[in-house]
C-alpha cells in the first residue's frame, strides 16, 4: 500500500476519475477537511446531481403506481460526459413536466366524472320519487313513519299543490341516518325526507375513495327552512345538485349528463394510455438513468476532495492504492486523459513516502468474504500483520460443530446452505429489507462449511437425531448368561471391559473385542444408561487438547509476525517464553493423556491417574501416596515434573523483564551515538529516494513536482522500506513497563484460563445432545412406540411438533449458541496470542461498491 | 491388535493423502496456497479428532451399563460372538 499523489489537468480530471471508479481500487483522501461542504468547489454540480435524482424518484413512484415492470440494464452504462449531463437534465425536466401535467389533468378529469356520475344517480332517484308522487299523492302522506308526522296535516303536499321547495343531494349512507335526525330536530319536524340508496360503489370527488351512497330529497316550506336545510347539508358534506322541477327540463338535463358522461370516459382512458407509452418508455431506461446520475454524483464528490492549485492549473488528489496496482492505475489516467480529448500534458502518478499507517486491503473473493467480515467485527488487521482469515475458514467451522454434532442436523443445516450457494445469483437481490435473510444470505458459505463438519462431528459422536448407526459392528457384546439377566431384583448389567481371556472367575467371558469401533463412537453407547459418564471424558480431552494446539498454533503465529516486520528481539524476549511455557506445563498435559489412553485399561482401572489432580499436584509440587490415582504412574516422574515446572516459571520474569532491559540499552546506545552517524544514514537514504523517484516518474512523462514528507525522523512505514530498530522512537519507560506487565500477566493467565475456556465445547455438545435425546424420548418416540393404525397416526400427528421443535430449538437456538461460542473461542483464545487488529480498512472509490451497497429499488 | 492397525493405517493413510499430497496437486491461481491451507487444516483437525475418539476407546476403563431387557435384547440381535 502506497501513497499517491494525482496532479490532475482540470479537462481530463473528470475522465481519469470516472475511470478510476470503474477500477476501483484507489482509496482517495480528503484534502480538504476543514472546508464547509456548502463552500467546496463542485457543490453546484452535485447540487444539480441531487436535483436529478429527486426527479428519477418522483419517476419511480409513478412507474410502480401503474405496476410497470423495470427493466434492468444489461451491461455497466459509463460515467457520462459533463455535456451529457444538461442533456441529462433536460431530458428529466421535460419528463417530470409532462407527468405533472397529465396527473393534475387526469385528477381534474376524474373529479368531473364522478360529480357527474353523481348528479346522474341524483337525476334518477329524483325522478323517482317525483313519479311516485304524482302516482300516490295520498300515499306520500302514508309512506311517512309515525314520527315523521307533518304539521301540515290532513293537507296534501303533492308537488302540484303546495309550493313546496326541495333540495336533492347525495350523502354517504353512513352518516344519512343522523342526518335525518339532525334535519328533524332543527326543522322541528317541518321537513320531509325521502331516501334512496344508490346500489354502486361511487368514487367520492373529494377523497377519492369508493364508497356507498345515498340519494335524498328534502321537502320543504319557506325561505327560513331552506337555509336551514342548506346550512345542515353543508355541514355534513353532503353535495347538493340543482334539480329542476319541470320534469322534462330534467329528462334534458339527465340526457346531457349521459352524453357528458360517455364523452368524460373516452378522454379519461385516452389520458391513462398517453401516460401509459410514457411510463413505459421511461421504464426501460430508468436503471441506465439512475446509474449514470449516482456515478456523475459520486465522480464530483470525489473532486470535492482535491486541491485545486491555482498557481499550476492542475488538481491535486492523494490517494492510497497497492503497489501492485500501480499499473493499472497509470493506464487508467492514460485513458481518461486521451479520452477527455488528449492534451500535451498527461495526469501524473507520483508516490509519496509517508508516516502514516496506510489502511489495511486484503484481496476476497465471495467465498472469503464471509470469514474476513468475522474477523473484521473484532478489529480490522493492523498494516501488513498476519491475517487470521485463512485459518478461520476451517477452524472456525470445525469448532462449531465439535459443539453442533449431530450429523441429521447437520445434514438439514447443509441442504439449506447449499440451496443459498446454488441459487446465489436469483436469491441475492430478493428480500434485501429483510434484515434476517441478509444476514443468513451473506453467511452462506460460512453456513455450508459448519454445516458439512457437522455431518463429519456427528458421523463421529455417531449421533443422527439421537440415534446411533451400527455399520461396522459393535465391539461390545452381552455375554451375561440368563441366570443373570432373568432375575427379578436385577435392573441393570454393566459389561466388562477388559478384553483378554482372564482366567479367573468362571462368569467372566470376553465382552470387549478388543478392537475400538473403527469410526466413531461405539453404537452400545447410545443405548447404555452411563453413557454421558464415558463421552464427557472423552469430549473434554478432545477438548483440552484442540484447545491448546489452536493457542500454540496462535503463538507461531505472532513469530511470524515478529519475523515479518523485523522485530528480533521479540522472539527472544516474547515468542521464547510464551512457548516454552505453554509447551511445558500444557503440551506436558497433551501427553500425558496420550500416556493415559495407551497405557491403562480395565484390569488396572483402579490405578489409572486422574490427570486434572496429577497437573494440580505438578503445580503444588506435591506428590501424595494415597489416593491411588493422584500417585505417580511413571518412573521419573516427579524429576521431571519439577523440572518442567521450573522452566515454566523462569518464562515468567524472562518475559516480564526482558522487553523493557532491552528498550533501556537501546535507549542508552542511542543516546551515545552521534547525532551526525543518524543525519548521515538519513541524508544517504533520502539522495536514494529521490534519485529512484526521479528515474521512474521521467518515464511516465512530465515531472511536476517530487514530494516527500519530512524523512529525518524516525519509523517509516512504507512497504520497500522496512528500517532497522536503531530507528525507533523514544517512549516513556514507565509506559513500557506498565504494558509489558499487563501483557505478561495477560498471557500467562490466560494460558491457564483459556484452557479451561475452550471445555465449552463439551459444555455445549453435551447440551445438544441431550436436547436432541430429549425430543425423541418425550416427542418422536410416542409415535413410533403405539402399535397398529392409531400408531401412524399418531406418528403423522407427532411429527409435526418434532420437526418444528427441532428447526427451532435445536437448529437455530443451538446453532446460534454454538456459532456464538466458536466465535467467542477465535476472538479471544486465538487471537489474542498474536493479533492487533489496529487497522483500518481500505474502502476504495468504486462505482460497483457504490451500486452495490445502496439497492435501487426499495 | 491387528485390526487395530489397520484402521489406524487406513485413517492415516487418507488423512494424510488429504493434507500432504493433494496440496502439491492443486492448480496454479489466485486461490492456491488458500485451497493448500484449507487441505493442511481440515485433515489435521479431521483426523485428530478421529484419533482422540478411536484411542480413547481401545482400552476403555469401564463398560456400557444397560437394563437387563436391553442387554437381553442386544444379546440375541448381535449374538455372543464377535
Amino acid at each position: 500500500m502506497t501513497l499517491c499523489q494525482l496532479f490532475l489537468q482540470p479537462d481530463a480530471a473528470y475522465a481519469c476519475i470516472s475511470e478510476l471508479g470503474e477500477l476501483g481500487i484507489v482509496q482517495f483522501r480528503d484534502l480538504n477537511p476543514n472546508v464547509n461542504s456548502f463552500q467546496r468547489k463542485f457543490v453546484n454540480e452535485v447540487r444539480r446531481c441531487e436535483e436529478m435524482e429527486r426527479k428519477l424518484r418522483f419517476l419511480e413512484t409513478e412507474i410502480k403506481k401503474d405496476e410497470l415492470p423495470i427493466y434492468d440494464p444489461e451491461d455497466n452504462p459509463d460515467a457520462p460526459k459533463p455535456r451529457e449531463m444538461i442533456d441529462l437534465e433536460a431530458t428529466f425536466e421535460k419528463l417530470d413536466h409532462e407527468l405533472k401535467e397529465i396527473n393534475t389533468n387526469a385528477d381534474a378529469l376524474l373529479r368531473n366524472f364522478n360529480e357527474l356520475t353523481e348528479l346522474k344517480h341524483n337525476l334518477q332517484m329524483t325522478q323517482g320519487f317525483f313519479d311516485e308522487a304524482q302516482a300516490h299523492p295520498v300515499g306520500v302522506l302514508e309512506d311517512m313513519a309515525g314520527e315523521r308526522e307533518i304539521e301540515l296535516g290532513g293537507q296534501t303536499t303533492a308537488t302540484a299543490g303546495m309550493k313546496l321547495g326541495f333540495i336533492t343531494g347525495v350523502i354517504p349512507r353512513e352518516r344519512m341516518v343522523t342526518f335525518e335526525r339532525m334535519l328533524w330536530r332543527v326543522c322541528r319536524g317541518n321537513v320531509f325526507v325521502k331516501q334512496a340508496d344508490i346500489p354502486d360503489l361511487i368514487e367520492d370527488p373529494l377523497t377519492g375513495e369508493k364508497v356507498h351512497k345515498t340519494v335524498f330529497v328534502v321537502f320543504f316550506q319557506g325561505e327560513q327552512l331552506k337555509n336551514r336545510v342548506q346550512k345542515i347539508c353543508e355541514g355534513f358534506r353532503a353535495n347538493i345538485y340543482p334539480c329542476p322541477e319541470n320534469p322534462h327540463e330534467r329528462r334534458e338535463l339527465a340526457m346531457g349528463v349521459m352524453t357528458r358522461l360517455d364523452d368524460l370516459t373516452v378522454v379519461l382512458s385516452q389520458t391513462q394510455d398517453h401516460r401509459q407509452r410514457v411510463l413505459a418508455a421511461t421504464s426501460r431506461n430508468l436503471r441506465t438513468w439512475q446509474i449514470k446520475v449516482k456515478k456523475i454524483k459520486a465522480i464530483y464528490h470525489t473532486m470535492n476532495m482535491f486541491n485545486n492549485d491555482v498557481a499550476r492549473k492542475c488538481f491535486i488528489a492523494e490517494c492510497w492504492a497497492p503497489v501492485s496496482e500501480l499499473d493499472r492505475i497509470q493506464l487508467a489516467l492514460r485513458k481518461g486523459s486521451e479520452a477527455s480529448g488528449g492534451g500535451t500534458v498527461s495526469s501524473v502518478l507520483n508516490r509519496m513516502i509517508t508516516r502514516e499507517q496506510p489502511p489495511t486491503h486484503h484481496k476476497l473473493n465471495k467465498f472469503t468474504q464471509g470469514f474476513q467480515n468475522l474477523v473484521d467485527a473484532y478489529g480490522v488487521a493492523t498494516y501488513r500483520e498476519i491475517n487470521p482469515m485463512p485459518f478461520v475458514l476451517i477452524t472456525f467451522p470445525f469448532l462449531f460443530a465439535v459443539m453442533f454434532g449431530d450429523a441429521g442436523h447437520g445434514l438439514i443445516v447443509s441442504v439449506f446452505a447449499l440451496w443459498m450457494v446454488i441459487k446465489e445469483r436469483s436469491l441475492k437481490d430478493k428480500w434485501r429489507t429483510q434484515e434476517v435473510w441478509t444476514i443468513f444470505f451473506g453467511g452462506r458459505y460460512i453456513i455450508l462449511l459448519m454445516g458439512l463438519f457437522s455431518i463429519y462431528t456427528g458421523l463421529i459422536y455417531n449421533d443422527v437425531f439421537s440415534k446411533s448407526l451400527n455399520i461396522f459392528g459393535s465391539s461390545w457384546r452381552v455375554k451375561f448368561g440368563d441366570e443373570i439377566l432373568n432375575r427379578r431384583d436385577i435392573d441393570t448389567v454393566q459389561l466388562e471391559p477388559t478384553p483378554y481371556n482372564y482366567s479367573g472367575t468362571r462368569e467372566y467371558q470376553q465382552m470387549y473385542s478388543g478392537t475400538p469401533y473403527p469410526f466413531g463412537l461405539d453404537p452400545i453407547w447410545q443405548v447404555s444408561e452411563n453413557k454421558i459418564t464415558f463421552t464427557n471424558s472423552v469430549k473434554m480431552k478432545f477438548a483440552i487438547i484442540i484447545g491448546i494446539i489452536q493457542m500454540g498454533f496462535g503463538v507461531f503465529l505472532s513469530l511470524w509476525n515478529h519475523l515479518h516486520f523485523n522485530h528480533r528481539y521479540a522472539i527472544y524476549l516474547e515468542f521464547l517464553p510464551q512457548i516454552i511455557f505453554l509447551a511445558c506445563i500444557f503440551f506436558y498435559l497433551i501427553i500425558l493423556i496420550f500416556y493415559k489412553w495407551t497405557h491403562f485399561d480395565g484390569l488396572v482401572s483402579t490405578q489409572a491417574p486422574s490427570l486434572l489432580i496429577q497437573l494440580i499436584n505438578m503445580i503444588l509440587l506435591s506428590y501424595p501416596t494415597e489416593p491411588e490415582s493422584s500417585r505417580t504412574f511413571y518412573s521419573g516422574q516427579r524429576g521431571v515434573q519439577t523440572a518442567l515446572i521450573i522452566f515454566a516459571v523462569i518464562c515468567i520474569p524472562w518475559m516480564l523483564l526482558g522487553k523493557p532491559i532491552y528498550r533501556i540499552i537501546m535507549n542508552k546506545r542511542r543516546a551515545n551515538y552521534s547525532t551526525v552517524t543518524n543525519h548521515t544514514e538519513n541524508a544517504e537514504h533520502e539522495i536514494d529516494e529521490q534519485t529512484h523517484e526521479n528515474e521512474s516518474t521521467k518515464k511516465r512523462g512530465v515531472v511536476l513536482d517530487v514530494d516527500l514528507r519530512d524523512t529525518d525522523t524516525d519509523d517509516i512505514l512504507d512497504d520497500d522500506h522496512l528500517h532497522q530498530q536503531h530507528h525507533q522512537t523514544e517512549v516513556e519507560m514507565s509506559e513500557v513497563w506498565v504494558e509489558q506487565g499487563i501483557h505478561t500477566i495477560e498471557y500467562f493467565l490466560g494460558c491457564i484460563s483459556h484452557t479451561a475456556s475452550y471445555l465449552r465445547l463439551w459444555a455445549l455438545s453435551l447440551a445438544h445432545a441431550q436436547l436432541s435425546e430429549v425430543l425423541w424420548q418425550m416427542v418422536l418416540h410416542i409415535g413410533l412406540s403405539t402399535n397398529g393404525y392409531a400408531g401412524s397416526i399418531l406418528t403423522f400427528l407427532v411429527f409435526m411438533p418434532w420437526s418444528c421443535l427441532t428447526v427451532f430449538i435445536l437448529l437455530l437456538m443451538e446453532g446460534l449458541s454454538a456459532f456464538l461460542h466458536a466465535l467467542r473461542l477465535h476472538w479471544v483464545e486465538f487471537q489474542s496470542k498474536f493479533y492487533k487488529g489496529e487497522g483500518y480498512p481500505f474502502i476504495p472509490f468504486s462505482f460497483r461498491l457504490l451500486l452495490d451497497e445502496v439497492p435501487i429499488e426499495g | 491388535m491387528e485390526k487395530f492397525g489397520i484402521a489406524v493405517i487406513v485413517f492415516t493413510v487418507f488423512w494424510s493423502l488429504i493434507g500432504i499430497v493433494l496440496p502439491f496437486f492443486i492448480p496454479k491461481g489466485p486461490n492456491r496456497r488458500l485451497i493448500q491451507v484449507m487441505l493442511m487444516l481440515t485433515s489435521a483437525c479431521c483426523y485428530l479428532f478421529w484419533l482422540c475418539f478411536y484411542l480413547h476407546q481401545w482400552k476403555p476403563l469401564f463398560g456400557p451399563q444397560l437394563t437387563s431387557s436391553d442387554a437381553r435384547i442386544l444379546r440375541s440381535l448381535w449374538g455372543t460372538d464377535f
